[in-house]
């Protein structure tokens, strides 16, 4: 397949966010009728990459070549959607990028037609929409609002609108994500078909065995980084996964303890959540004090739902939950803080602080009601200050002071004022939710240290993480979320990671091993 | 049975007619801003400037029509405003709308005061006539109620279909809805996200101003402080009882007006047991009543009020 000349050539695309080098110098050549994949965790990079060729984003340094047609290649006009259309690139985005107020014709001819016309009809669109499902075999009903269609059949609208300019080049970024099983055997047929009638296929991913069914070649990125490119024929499933974490293991700073009481006790618990990202399926999950628990996942496997159940924000649907020893008796956030659980959330900036509120009054916000921070129903600022003084000091927040709105401090900070605020409750069960995704090395190095202080101190942690380093590093004992379910791996001792993304990946512990 | 007997008279209903033609031009401007996800809340001030402009470019000496063109031009100005601040620099659209209501109303009278220091009554134009068309007027009932009203009104019953039809048979109308709705899904199909909206926002923007320009030009024949009046105000209300929809609009429209000329009339009949200023709330009430009815079911453009950003994470 590669020796076709190429159709587009990524060269050298470098891309920063701040301090966050999202992509490193990638390479990538494309031919006709080939589907690559690109696979990686998140956050490796992925869809910033296709987000640079599709002209979201604009690329630090490097460029992005497409085939001029007359055998050479030219560059491509950075920033510009519309460039990136008209030489051919089309992007079925994660998110549709669909009107929902729109028919799914209007939306495939959304942009085609000249915008000052006023007269003519949509006859000849009609029918090139209607030539195009049927040789691709994406039905869909073009008069329907979207609003009405289902999500796959919103992603077939949005694979047309693609194909109805005439694409040689076609980005899907996590195209099964939002589908059922069935719905994406149907989708990697269509693709197939494409490809052979000499579509070129970029196929974002991070599930192994789909990349492993639908491809030709796949590009490993890693931490923004391309770590690796093979033939899928020759490609080992072990090497591949081992690719996409990594190799590297920090070194264990976690000093053996012998566990103590269980704090929380999940038995057969079911969360029916709105769809199954947010949902749990007979989960049974035992955390004693003194011992770090890491849950390990891909994204949008159930992670959600435990979290939200551990912190006592949704309530569960079937099982039994305890708590110190004790079955739950309200869901509810207070009476959980209440009973000594901190929690540290996934998303800092919109579920940890309240950015318009001073950095004293989200350390006291949680348990504002406690003796120490008020005075005959009356906020005690005096002592709010004081308190966040020593959280300050003693948590390094580098912040203007305990009366700078929190808004202001960067994500790094932001997680330290939480850890303070939280930690020094010294709470019985912790809940750590991506604790450290997108710091520095020096911020996750504190967060680390300060998590295995509590345990020592005698917490129990429920780490959930899609970082495998930091789970080997941190946990006593690993659990695999997948599909919400829960899967006991073991000490990351007795584990490698390959095994664990296996598991990650729906595979079973002796499937895996 | 007198009060319903005020159902009937074709004066009521030409009436009804000539009260809702500003409102008309007002949803429309409202609809067409917020369709492209921009609520304009300069609406207001935005009136009074169409008002002031229109009536001052024809005192000095120009023709009615180039009179609404000022007007009209006027309004897009400070439309521009409004849309530089709420589009590429995405401030809230609250605050710049209130903003531009306050600037161009304070502006106008500044204008109007600072053009004529001296004057104690305000001077007057020749207004637009009523039109008088070959057997459409002289048709009973329809004739009167229609076609003897001013070419203002004419015009605006005419561009409820114009703005029909663009937002519905046009490309550029399929790109507004969609920009209003999702502005991803128009950067992704390579259109510009900001040229849509602020082009949207300077032309709805105009049409809010000849709303304004009908005051001084046709209803009366010269300009007064505060004679928008909350004009303005109703027609962001009667967009979203329209669904922002044209012809819904001109429903609203219709209805505001119809409310109106009633509480005129019910105050002659019944005026002596009730305040005026009772029936002078009414058409507000109703309108009220009557949003409550239909907000519930609104279709809202879902990209309203949010700004966006090219690239951002």
């Amino acid at each position: 397949m590669t020796d076709r000349p190429p159709v587009l050539v990524l060269d050298g695309i470098t891309k920063r966010f701040g301090p966050l080098v999202a992509n490193d110098c990638i390479e990538l050549t494309l031919a006709p009728g080939e589907i690559v994949a690109l696979l990686g965790e998140n956050g490796a990079g992925k869809t910033t990459l296709m987000n640079i060729l599709f002209g979201h984003y604009t690329a630090d340094a490097g460029r992005v070549r497409v085939a001029d047609g007359a055998g050479g290649l030219s560059d491509l006009e950075p920033g510009s959607p519309g460039a990136a259309l008209a030489a051919g690139i089309g992007m079925v985005h994660q998110h549709f990028t669909l009107a929902e107020n729109l028919t799914g014709l209007e939306n495939i001819v959304l942009g085609t037609e000249p915008v000052l016309r006023v007269w003519g009809g949509r006859a000849e669109a009609r029918a090139k929409a209607a030539r195009l499902m049927r040789e691709s075999g994406l039905e869909v009903d073009l008069d329907a609002r979207i609003d009405q269609l289902t999500v796959g059949e919103r992603q077939r609208v949005e694979i047309l609108k693609a194909l109805y300019r005439d694409v040689r080049v076609l980005v899907l970024d996590e195209p099964t994500a939002v589908l059922t099983p069935q719905e994406a055997e149907g989708l990697f047929a269509v693709l197939r078909l494409l490809a052979a009638k000499g579509l070129a296929v970029v196929f974002i991913s991070h599930k192994l065995g789909e990349v492993l069914a639908v491809s030709h070649r796949i590009a490993v990125l890693r931490a923004g980084r391309k770590v690796g490119e093979l033939e899928t024929a020759k490609a080992d499933r072990r090497a591949i996964a081992d690719l996409m974490v990594g190799r590297e293991v920090a070194a264990s700073r976690r000093s053996p303890l012998e566990p103590g009481a269980p704090v929380l006790e999940l038995d057969g618990v079911d969360v029916a959540g709105k769809d199954a990202r947010r949902s749990l399926h007979g989960a049974s999950l035992l955390v004693r004090a003194r011992e770090i628990v890491g849950i390990a996942g891909v994204s949008g496997n159930g992670q959600a739902a435990l979290a939200a159940l551990i912190a006592g924000l949704a309530a569960p649907d079937g099982g039994r939950m305890r708590l110190n020893g004790r079955p739950v008796a309200r869901h509810d956030s207070r009476a959980f803080v209440e009973a000594g659980v901190a929690r540290v959330p996934e998303d800092r900036h919109h579920d940890g602080v309240v950015g318009a509120m001073s950095v004293a009054e989200n350390v006291a916000i949680e348990d504002i009601r406690a003796k120490g921070f008020q005075h005959w129903g009356f906020i005690d600022f005096a002592a709010i200050r004081s308190r966040a003084e020593a959280a300050i000091r003693d948590y390094d927040v580098r912040c203007p002071g305990p009366d700078a709105p929190a808004r202001l401090l960067s994500g790094g900070n932001i997680q330290k004022l939480i850890l303070a605020r939280v930690l020094e409750r010294d709470p019985r069960l912790i809940l750590a939710n991506q604790p450290t995704r997108g710091l520095d090395v020096g911020a996750q190095a504190e967060v680390h240290r300060r998590l295995l202080a509590a345990r020592e101190r005698g917490a129990g942690v429920v780490l959930i993480s899609e970082d495998l380093d930091e789970l080997f590093a941190l946990s006593d004992r690993i659990v695999v979320i997948h599909a919400g379910r829960l899967a006991e791996a073991g000490p990351p001792e007795a584990l490698d990671r390959g095994t664990v993304g296996l598991m990650m990946a729906g595979h079973g512990r002796e499937d895996a091993a | 049975m007198e009060v319903l007997d005020i159902l009937l008279t074709v004066n009521f209903w030409a009436a009804s007619v000539r009260i809702a033609t500003p409102m008309i031009f007002g949803v429309l401007g409202a609809l067409v801003c917020e369709r492209a996800g921009v609520l304009n809340l300069g609406i207001e001030g935005i009136f009074t400037a169409g008002a002031m402009a229109g009536w001052m470019a024809v005192w000095a000496g120009a023709d009615l029509w180039t009179g609404v063109a000022v007007a009209a031009a006027a309004g897009g100005l400070f439309g521009l405003i409004h849309a530089i601040l709420t589009v590429p620099l995405g401030l809230s659209q609250h605050v710049s709308g209130i903003g531009v209501t306050l600037l161009a109303s304070s502006l106008s009278y500044f204008i109007y005061r600072t053009a004529l220091p001296d004057v104690t009554t305000p001077p007057r134009i020749a207004p637009f006539r009523p039109v008088d068309i070959p057997v459409l007027s002289d048709l009973p009932f329809i004739g009167p109620v229609l076609f003897q009203q001013t070419p203002l009104t004419l015009l605006a019953f005419v561009l409820v279909g114009v703005v029909a039809f663009v937002l519905y048979r046009t490309p550029l109308g399929l790109a507004i809805r969609a920009v209003g709705d999702n502005p991803a899904s128009v950067e992704a199909q390579g259109l510009s996200v900001h040229a849509l909206r602020m082009g949207a926002v300077v032309a709805g923007s105009g049409l809010m101003a000849m709303g304004g320009a009908f005051l001084t030009m046709s209803a009366f024949d010269a300009f007064f402080f505060g004679m928008v009046n909350g004009r303005g105000w109703i027609c962001i209300a009667l967009t979203v009882f329209a669904s922002w929809r044209p012809g819904k609009a001109l429903l609203g429209a219709l209805l505001f007006g119809a409310f109106d000329a009633f509480q005129v009339r019910l105050q002659t009949e019944v005026g002596a047991f009730l305040p005026s200023q009772v029936f002078l709330m009414l058409p507000y009430l109703l309108s009220i009543a009557a949003l409550v009815a239909v907000a519930r079911k609104a279709d809202y453009p879902r990209a309203m009020l949010t700004p966006w950003f090219k690239g951002q994470r």
